[in-house]
């Protein structure tokens, strides 16, 4: 009982983060109905812009100075995002879907393999520092890392705010405009370059926050480190029905917890495989996802 | 007329690449390393370029159809050859196991290849490319945790039969067999899946049995190239099939034009030599605010093929050796 309370609890740790990831998914593929490859690069750029200023917070592990780092690069990661999608998405806009694909296959692949140069990120492991004081917590006989309640109660209030923005803001309003019909929402006169960078910029900083919760759990980051999640988030992304928000977060939960399990059996050595496997299933079995809208191809 | 001169140049490739096998172990090994090394390249490129190219289905999990036909054709040579024939290494007997250790190689990855076009029948373009994707990162975690066939640290001592002949004897069969498929009367469904498929099943093709057709071809030759790759190298590690080695392939087949068979080869032969290439460049050193960098070529090898993937989806999407870009329809 102990054992499954904790494995539940780092389960949903794991999978609130695979959900800030599979919501940057969904956002971008409800708009432009493609697979953004370099989201969960962005992912790893989070990781590094919180190391990178953690010396503003005057090296003490405190609350204010991880608001700080949070935010700060939340917003770098948002500009990064945007700049992608200016510069390699956009000129494709127009073109087959299955070259934007590809071209976003090249950056995710830029990424990775120039970060791990030595002029850039390098390829070492860095240790990421501790931007918050850690204590353990027991309940009921479960021991907890205070970080997991972080990430948990930090996604809880990323997913809030999102559903603020999309629900309640005359910009959430043009983002499910374009995501429903673009050409409508020109007409009524959406912008909808403005939508798409300000979709791009929103998935990022989640993004970028994930990577942050990430790192302070797993405190070894590299450029690597983003590929695994990355693919998990997107299979998250398609288990919850992509294009759904509330299906992303669920589906990041439903993902970590099965993952979590199954690290716990004989069978861990298998957990990368697992996701995949859920991915294929799911897809044989009902492509629109847990609670994605089911579309109509029309010829 | 057109049909018997092809099969005559697949005979005189035949009997080319025999010729050069019998004065191979005159040449430099490295040599004839990089030059094997073409050859599996140019079947690996051009029978993706059957399922990516001219079935238009994006697949990026060709790695693990050659890892299937790699660990199947080593495990039958190393384990079962030297039960059944005994260790005659070089003998008539050694080669015609080993030609069926391939073909069994081939079928293995067929069989994964047709796994795969299963769940192609309800997928396009991006969904695809990432259940394929799954698909060959399955294939090389199940292939780290069989233990049978050396797990996380590998397959070795593999018997070296790859040879000259058997290469491009293989390569040659390969693109004759594909190119006669797709101008073939059968084979112009694939190009008709491909440019659209609402249309293609109106005129009475059945898109999937053409799209699982083009997985299971893809695959057996993948597979091929697998068997011929452990038998060069003599020892396989499941690292070596991930996802970077399908991405290898895949930019060969953007860099030569998708669905141009021509293009593809050329691209095969450039590409590896690229690494080769890359590791004859002197590094260079320089310094950039106050801290020394050595600019070590080979090391750039990924970051050269993002940006050859890029840019040529950006200025040429049909391929560099594509003179008449042809009409693309979207979805």
């Amino acid at each position: 009982m102990t054992e499954a309370l904790q494995q539940l609890v780092n389960g949903l740790a794991l999978g609130s983060i695979y959900a800030l990831i599979a919501l940057g998914y969904t956002m971008v593929y409800g708009v432009l109905r493609f697979i953004n490859f370099a989201h969960g690069d962005v992912f790893m750029l989070g990781a590094f812009a919180g190391l990178f200023l953690y010396p503003l917070t005057g090296r003490q592990p405190s609350i204010g100075g991880a608001v700080l780092v949070l935010a700060l690069a939340m917003a770098v990661c948002a500009a990064i995002g945007i700049l992608i999608e200016r510069l390699a998405y956009r000129p494709l806009r127009e073109r087959p879907r299955l070259n934007v694909l590809i071209t976003a296959i090249g950056v995710s692949l830029l990424i990775e393999y120039g970060g791990q140069h030595q002029a850039m990120l390098g390829k070492d492991p860095r240790t990421f520092p501790d931007l918050l004081p850690v204590a353990k917590l027991s309940i009921g006989g479960a021991v907890f890392s205070s970080h997991e309640l972080v990430v948990l109660g930090l996604t809880l209030l990323l997913l809030i705010a999102l559903r603020f923005v999309v629900l309640k803001t005359r910009m959430g309003m043009a983002m499910r405009a374009v995501s429903f019909n673009p050409q409508a929402a020109a007409l009524m006169g959406v912008n909808i370059n403005v939508v798409i960078s300000f979709t791009f910029g929103l998935g990022s900083a989640l993004a970028a926050a994930g990577g942050i919760l990430y790192a302070m759990n797993y405190p070894s980051i590299e450029p690597l480190m983003g590929v695994m999640p990355g693919l998990k988030a997107f299979v998250a992304a398609v288990l919850g029905g992509i294009g759904s928000l509330p299906g992303a977060a669920l589906g990041g939960l439903v993902l970590g917890i099965i993952e979590t399990l199954i690290k716990a059996t004989r069978w861990s050595n298998y957990a990368d495989a697992v996701a995949f496997a859920v991915l294929i299933l799911i897809l044989l079995f009902r492509p629109s996802g847990l609670l994605g809208k089911t579309e109509i191809e029309k010829v | 007329m057109k049909a018997a001169r092809s099969k005559l140049i697949v005979l005189a490739a035949l009997a080319v690449s025999l010729g050069v096998s019998l004065i191979s172990p005159h040449l430099d090994p490295y040599f004839l390393d990089v030059v094997l090394g073409i050859g599996i390249n140019i079947i690996l490129a051009v029978s993706l370029n059957l399922i990516n190219g001219h079935t238009g289905q994006f697949s990026l999990g060709h790695a693990g159809f050659m890892a299937v036909g790699a660990y199947l054709s080593a495990a039958l040579t190393s384990f079962l050859a030297p039960k059944l024939i005994g260790a005659m290494p070089g003998s008539a007997t050694a080669q015609a196991f080993f030609f069926a250790a391939l073909l069994a190689g081939g079928l293995g990855a067929a069989l994964a290849g047709l796994l795969v076009g299963i769940p192609s029948l309800r997928l396009r373009g991006d969904y695809l490319a990432i259940v394929t994707l799954g698909f060959g990162e399955i294939i090389r975690v199940i292939l780290q945790n069989m233990e049978s066939v050396g797990g996380a640290s590998g397959l070795h001592n593999i018997p070296q039969h790859t040879s000259f002949f058997w290469t491009f004897g293989l390569a040659a069969i390969a693109v004759y067999v594909i190119v006669s498929l797709v101008n073939s009367t059968y084979g112009r469904g694939f190009i008709a899946v491909r440019d659209d498929e609402v249309a293609a099943a109106a005129m009475g093709i059945n898109p999937t049995r053409y799209k699982v057709t083009a997985f299971v071809i893809g695959a057996f030759w993948a597979g091929i190239a697998g068997g011929l790759y452990a038998h060069l190298k003599s020892s396989l590690n499941p690292t070596g099939f991930d996802f970077m080695r399908s991405i290898e392939i895949v930019v060969i087949v953007i860099l030569g034009g998708m669905g141009n068979t021509t293009g593809v080869i050329i691209a095969a032969v450039l590409l590896t030599l690229l690494p080769v290439g890359l590791r004859e460049l002197p590094t260079l050193t320089f310094s950039l605010a106050g801290k020394q960098i050595d600019l070590v070529w080979k090391e750039l090898q990924m970051v050269i093929y993002a940006l050859f993937i890029i840019a040529m989806m950006l200025l040429r999407p049909q391929g560099l050796f594509t003179w008449t870009p042809r009409k693309k329809t979207d979805e």
